[in-house]
């Protein structure tokens, strides 16, 4: 079936929303997400929103800026750093006027917090500068944007999965969508089509994020020639919940709790003697890897995240989803007893990479794809380098979002619709039917897991070549094994084993960009950390890395990284 | 400790069935397992053609509402060891199945986009955040927690009855905007859910109160918009 739109937007979760919004307000506008919209993962989203209000203390915008330039690792645009942190006072606003219930200060204003990384005049101390409503600010945000869709009546295609992009001569100019509850394929014909389509944490066994989370875009944009950029800087959250991975918000730490080893000990003060347990992420997680190392986890497996000091009024008012998830799935009430947790595959810092307008770029030239835009966790504009902070990644979907959402616009209301090549649903067609077709023994569910294992074994917080190297062998084994997974449900309805199949497909792809970029990176930076190479290297490595898929592995280039204001400094807390 | 479980899932796939069937399933569990991952082990390990919805695996996205052992739960929040080694999954009642665990969520979702769930608030924008005290935004913050996933109207035996009844998850969804201080378009929610489809329909069974996975005081929250028509005070 086909269909025609000017702005074509892939995936409804925060950053795919916020484009949809503002593109549908020049053009016509068409919103593809393979799940109901409110299900994105967005929704997860615990802690807060950004934005440098000074509504409880003094801060500032080039505070914001210098934290975040910091949290990079000094890898983070800062021409786009800048752009962000700027605009986020004026975006929580409009949020806020959208209708975002956020928790109110006695005065009636936005109620701010501390989070990890987040400081006050340059480093000196925590600052309260996440925005929240208690722990499911994310929550909120997907609500609100969706309620503002429905106000809007912007146009969703729910439920519909898009499993390629279309081109004519190096212009993107649509996407092929499978019905999941029909089985068909959908062409949507567009000026500008923009990938808003998340992250892909389930190359790990241990992650905060969803099922849904396969990286599909970011798949289909590097099948097509278009690079992924730093994708060796994979984020694990320090505290997932152990043993399950869900996230337990560093609000936590943001409201005064505390992380302990086995001896009791708060660790985090050898380790960031100025912020303790608000460090970054990544230092955080790499603590507790040590701390577990050396022999002061608890049952060799975990530490613990200590809020009993915090009383239960606070708790239940300021962190009632994460008391819920401890309660229900762990039966530990963290009123009472603390939290057992293990750092988990979180956020992707890398992606497909973008100018400030959310256009994509094409090589390290900052050559633009015409047509194609990206935003959220699946672009890399980048703002957030080698480690982002806390509740950054809420306000980059807000920002970018938007700002792609008017670049489309425009750019659809400038040109016209170039036309198709033939047949564009062709190759999906052939590709799926090699799904359908093939046989043998092997199942889908025991490959992923495989991969799931081995990457949180040999590629996840700490990395070294050997490791790297094998890891690298058996995805390639993987990769055959995947050509005989022979698939029993041969149904057009609601096929799911046939889109996890395929997004099966999708993770081992990036899993292996991963491992490449990983290996190629001889330095440790951010949420990169080489134990063979345990130092940042600025001489050799202060640049982004675009993976590039060639018949024979995975191509690395490299792009320039903005520096403006902040020149690289050693980076202690 | 490891525990086998015996599993039925009421079956139906439009493709090749008739009428729908139980399928029946044996195989290990952890006590802490969510009926999810019973869910994924059979579809991953014995019947791939097994479908349902899912997506975030703990309690916020929404998508795997389902009946199990008679009542409505997100299969990612409730364990194993809560339910004993019997376990018994269907799709919700009182909307259309489209295959097996898979029901059509478009009447759920016309009944909730008829509510205007959206702030209406026509005055100039201000520079800064609009003024909203803690006890203002505590008024209305229980019905903000809500995440779609029809727990609560599936429940609904007024539901079953009649699927025009609005249900309680548009009402929960309306309360969040009639009782949120910054919003001007209370008497038109109230309109609307003072018609034959609206809260009248509501028999005070506490049904959805018990399904809902957020513990919303969903039967609450419908009481306080009766008493806001009744009396008009909001």
């Amino acid at each position: 079936m086909y269909h025609q739109y000017d702005a074509i937007i892939v995936g409804a979760g925060g950053a795919g929303l916020m484009a949809a919004l503002y593109a549908s307000k020049g053009v016509k506008t068409a919103v593809l997400s393979k799940l109901y919209p409110t299900r994105s993962h967005t929704g997860a989203a615990q802690g807060g929103i950004n934005a440098s209000l000074a509504n409880l203390e003094e801060d500032h915008w080039e505070w914001h800026m210098f934290d975040t330039t910091k949290g990079s690792d000094y890898l983070g645009d800062q021409e786009a750093i800048e752009a962000m942190c700027r605009a986020a006072p004026e975006l929580v606003y409009e949020m806020e006027h959208m209708g975002l219930p956020f928790d109110r200060t006695p005065e009636g204003l936005i109620m701010q917090r501390p989070f990890g990384g987040h400081t006050r005049n340059y480093g000196e101390a925590p600052v309260k500068r996440a925005c929240h409503s208690a722990d499911r600010t994310g929550h909120m945000i997907l609500q609100t944007l969706y309620q503002q869709c429905i106000k809007q009546g912007v146009t969703f295609f729910d439920e519909f999965q898009v499993v390629d992009l279309i081109e004519n001569d190096g212009v993107v100019n649509g996407v092929v969508a499978y019905e999941i509850a029909t089985g068909k394929l959908h062409t949507f014909h567009g000026k500008s089509v923009l990938f808003a389509t998340g992250g892909y944490g389930r190359v790990w066994s241990f992650t905060s994020n969803a099922h849904a989370l396969t990286g599909d875009g970011l798949a289909i944009a590097n099948r097509h020639g278009i690079p992924l950029q730093d994708m060796e800087f994979f984020q694990f959250h320090p505290t997932g919940l152990y043993p399950l991975g869900i996230l337990i918000t560093e609000a936590v730490r943001g409201e005064g709790g505390i992380l302990r080893n086995s001896e009791g000990e708060r660790f985090m003060e050898r380790y960031a003697p100025t912020i303790k347990d608000l460090a970054p992420r990544d230092m955080v997680s790499r603590s507790i890897y040590l701390e577990i190392q050396e022999g002061r986890g608890i049952d060799g497996k975990y530490v613990y995240l200590d809020a009993t000091h915090l009383g239960r009024e606070k708790i239940e008012e300021k962190l009632p989803e994460i008391a819920d998830f401890c309660r229900t799935y762990i039966g530990v009430d963290p009123v009472v007893d603390p939290m057992p947790v293990h750092p988990t595959a979180h956020y992707a810092m890398g992606g497909i990479p973008t100018n400030i307008l959310g256009e994509v770029l094409r090589d390290g030239d900052g050559n633009i794809v015409p047509g194609f835009y990206a935003a959220g966790e699946c672009a890399c504009v980048s703002v957030h380098g080698a480690n982002r902070l806390g509740c950054n990644s809420l306000l980059d979907i807000i920002v970018f979002g938007k700002w792609a959402g008017q670049q489309m616009a425009q750019f659809s209301q400038e040109n016209d619709f170039v036309p198709l090549p033939s047949e564009p649903d062709g190759p999906t067609r052939a590709a799926l039917d090699v799904l359908r077709a093939a046989t043998g023994d092997e199942h889908a569910g025991k490959i992923r897991s495989e991969m799931q294992h081995t990457m949180m074994e040999k590629v996840s917080v700490f990395r070294e070549e050997p490791g790297i190297q094998q890891e690298i062998q058996l995805l390639r084994e993987l990769q055959d094994r995947y050509n005989r997974v022979q698939l029993a449900d041969q149904g057009e309805t609601f096929n799911t084993e046939l889109l996890e199949a395929w997004e099966l497909g999708c993770l081992l792809d990036l899993a292996e960009v991963t491992a490449a970029c990983a290996l190629n990176r001889t330095e440790s930076r951010g949420a990169h950390s080489r134990e063979d190479y345990p130092t940042r290297d600025d001489v050799n490595w202060l640049k982004h890395s675009l993976a590039y898929q060639t018949d024979s592995g995975v191509d690395i280039q490299y792009r320039p990284v903005s520096i403006t204001r902040f020149q690289p400094k050693e980076r202690k807390y | 400790m490891t525990m086998r479980v015996h599993v039925k899932v009421r079956r139906f796939d439009p493709d090749t069935d008739q009428s729908p069937w139980w399928s029946e399933h044996d195989l290990d569990a952890e006590p802490s397992d969510r009926v999810l991952d019973v869910l994924n082990k059979i579809k991953w390990e014995q019947d791939g053609k097994l479908a349902y919805r899912r997506s975030c695996a703990h309690g916020i996205c929404g998508s795997d509402a389902m009946r199990i052992n008679g009542m409505n739960y997100l299969a990612c929040k409730v364990l194993v060891k809560d339910l004993g080694s019997n376990i018994t999954v269907e799709p919700l009642l009182g909307l259309p199945v489209i295959k097996d665990l898979i029901v059509d969520m478009e009447l759920f979702f016309e009944h909730y986009r008829s509510i205007m769930p959206y702030l209406v608030n026509n005055d100039p924008v201000p520079t800064k955040e609009r003024l909203q005290s803690p006890e203002e935004h505590e008024r209305y913050d229980d019905t903000t927690k809500c995440i779609l996933c029809a727990a609560c109207t599936t429940s609904c035996p007024s539901f079953w009855a009649t699927g025009d009844y609005l249900g309680p998850s548009a009402i929960v969804q309306a309360h969040r905007f009639i009782f949120d201080s910054r919003d001007q378009a209370a008497a038109d929610r109230l309109d609307i859910l003072n018609q034959s489809s609206g809260v009248w329909r509501c028999r005070t069974i506490y049904n959805c109160t018990s399904a809902c996975p957020k513990e919303i005081k969903v039967t609450k929250a419908i009481g306080e918009v009766k008493k806001a028509l009744l009396f008009n005070r909001f």
